[in-house]
């Protein structure tokens, strides 16, 4: 069983059962929230944005970190990001982490929720990065499996993020893009396009960044994000650049989000 | 956690993840000769990228959660010492803010640290700073609430501990030490010299770190332990005469460290 007979159901008909306003996400633009922020937040009346926060932050049973998003949940739509899944992994996933992730979903309703396509886990070891995985056809059968997992577990459609590579497998068998789509295909899950993501592969892997938003299921986005890079050399001595969320976003990764706008129009975007 | 599988398939290889992983946390060990750069480019930068993204990303996860250990030692110091615990001991959850439980031990045994023999007992008090912190929202119970239950059933009654109260003890003044190092204030001079037994609590949103007065850290870890307060006030009293009975009842109540009082037939 998929969640393709699942349709998202809009948030007008989630309100009825829920306990928080079903704020809409639709064309808005998202911040990360930062609790040091919170008062200026909360004082803020214009309420146009929506605020985007790491999952795994508010998996303690209590404290300041559930005060503050309970607060924002209620004047803004929340997006929901999980970093730490490992959907990208051989191993299967961890059916605790997995049920803290439902019931962080089940508390704050989210307007969105997402994660990688990458692994962090391997064994018990928890590496807190993004690492990378082969293209294959035994590869997909796994990652797919694991988001319907997810998906029949949350009750509800995941997007999916595309990651930022620095080098690949040779024995990959198909492109990134392609295993993306067909990502989509089996599971139903929508993504998350993180241009920056785009333009940090396409240096790294010296392919155009236009040829991957060509290939890439741009129907299926739901969110967007945008950050900024850093540059350092490969063995070679050329251009590589680092996925380090620490700068701005730099005029090539706008005119990218410009062109997929342009074509698809607005969808929820954070900068990162 | 899932069972480690480090094979894939049928094949009897080990995984992507497996060949991936076994040189991430090993400077010394080859580039794995699963990866490549892009047109037969080398992958030993590419992959060096992954191996620092996971020691840097651990060392700031461990500085997060132990700041004041990180002031008193300086950065350079501390993320030596940082490096070598995170590849000894990488995490085993995901959750950053559950790391370092073992790194106060760690502390204790690192050679360099010897000549600061109360640093571990600072990052004793940081880890139980945050756990309080993350620890579960429940009212503690009000400073007034023995004064209803009989005198004659006081010595047998029990006391529920609040999710977020946590002792720590110690043969250093470590938590003026701490105080002092927590913060944005400049670190002044602690002149403070006897040993300081630490209690956290979080009756609401803020951790309150409180110096136990004397007896009192043996007093509450019985009481937290189940005990009832005629058998924790007697074990203090037999290892501290001077241990004053009202004055840490008045006090653990106020901080909040417990929830209930289970007397008589609630018992």
């Amino acid at each position: 069983m998929t969640m393709k007979g699942l349709a998202m159901r809009s948030p007008a008909q989630r309100s009825a059962a829920f306990r928080f306003p079903a704020h809409s996400i639709a064309g808005r633009a998202g911040t990360s929230l930062k609790h040091e922020h919170l008062q200026a937040i909360l004082a803020d009346e214009k309420r146009d944005r929506f605020f985007e926060v790491h999952a795994e932050n508010y998996m303690g049973a209590g404290g300041p970190p559930h005060a503050a998003l309970n607060r924002i949940r209620h004047d803004y739509p929340v997006s929901l990001h999980g970093v730490c899944m490992s959907i990208g992994g051989p191993q299967p996933l961890d059916e605790t982490h997995l049920g803290r992730f439902k019931a962080l979903v089940d508390r704050y309703e989210p307007a969105l929720v997402s994660e990688h396509l990458a692994w962090s886990t391997h064994g018990t070891t928890y590496f807190n990065d993004l690492l990378p995985l082969p293209y294959t056809a035994e590869t997909l059968a796994r990652v797919a499996d694991h988001i319907d997992q997810v998906q029949e577990t949350l009750g509800r459609q995941l997007l999916l993020e595309n990651p930022s590579t620095y080098l690949f497998f040779p024995a990959s068998t198909m492109s990134e893009t392609l295993f993306i789509a067909e990502l989509v295909r089996r599971t139903g899950c929508g993504l998350l396009l993180d241009i920056n993501n785009v333009f940090v592969s396409a240096t790294n892997h010296s392919f155009a960044a236009l040829t991957y938003l060509a290939d890439f299921p741009l129907e299926h986005v739901g969110e967007i994000h945008l950050a900024g890079h850093i540059e350092q050399a490969d063995d070679e001595g050329e251009l590589l650049l680092i996925d380090s969320h620490d700068r701005p976003v730099t005029d090539a990764v706008w005119k990218l989000f410009d062109t997929v706008i342009g074509q698809y129009g607005p969808i929820p975007t954070l900068v990162e | 956690m899932p069972p480690v599988e480090g094979r894939e398939g049928d094949s009897g290889e080990p995984s992507y993840a497996a060949v991936f992983a076994g040189a991430l946390l090993d400077p010394d060990l080859a580039t794995p000769a699963a990866v490549a750069g892009p047109k037969s480019k080398a992958a030993g930068k590419r992959y060096n990228i992954y191996r620092n993204n996971v020691t840097v990303s651990l060392i700031n996860a461990l500085a997060a959660v132990f700041p004041a250990t990180q002031r008193i030692t300086g950065l350079d110091f501390f993320r030596a010492m940082a490096r070598f615990y995170v590849r000894a001991t990488p995490p085993t959850s995901p959750l950053l803010f559950e790391y370092g439980r073992d790194f106060p031990n760690f502390i204790e045994q690192y050679e360099y640290a010897q000549s600061v023999p109360w640093l571990a007992d600072v990052a004793r008090i940081e880890r139980a700073w945050l756990d309080a912190y993350h620890a579960a929202d429940l009212q503690p119970l009000m400073p007034h609430a023995l004064a209803s239950i009989p005198p004659e059933q006081l010595a047998d009654t029990v006391l529920k501990p609040h999710p977020a109260a946590r002792i720590v003890r110690s043969r250093f003044p470590a938590v003026a030490i701490f105080t002092t190092n927590r913060g944005d204030s400049s670190a002044s001079r602690v002149e403070v010299v006897e040993a300081e037994d630490a209690l956290l609590t979080r009756p609401a949103l803020e951790v309150e770190v409180r110096r136990l007065p004397p007896g009192g850290a043996i007093f509450l870890t019985c009481l937290i332990a189940g005990e009832s307060l005629g058998a924790a006030a007697s074990a203090a009293f037999s290892d501290t005469p001077s241990f004053d009975l009202a004055a840490n009842i008045s006090g653990m109540l106020e901080a909040g460290a417990f929830t209930t009082a289970l007397y008589g037939e609630s018992r």
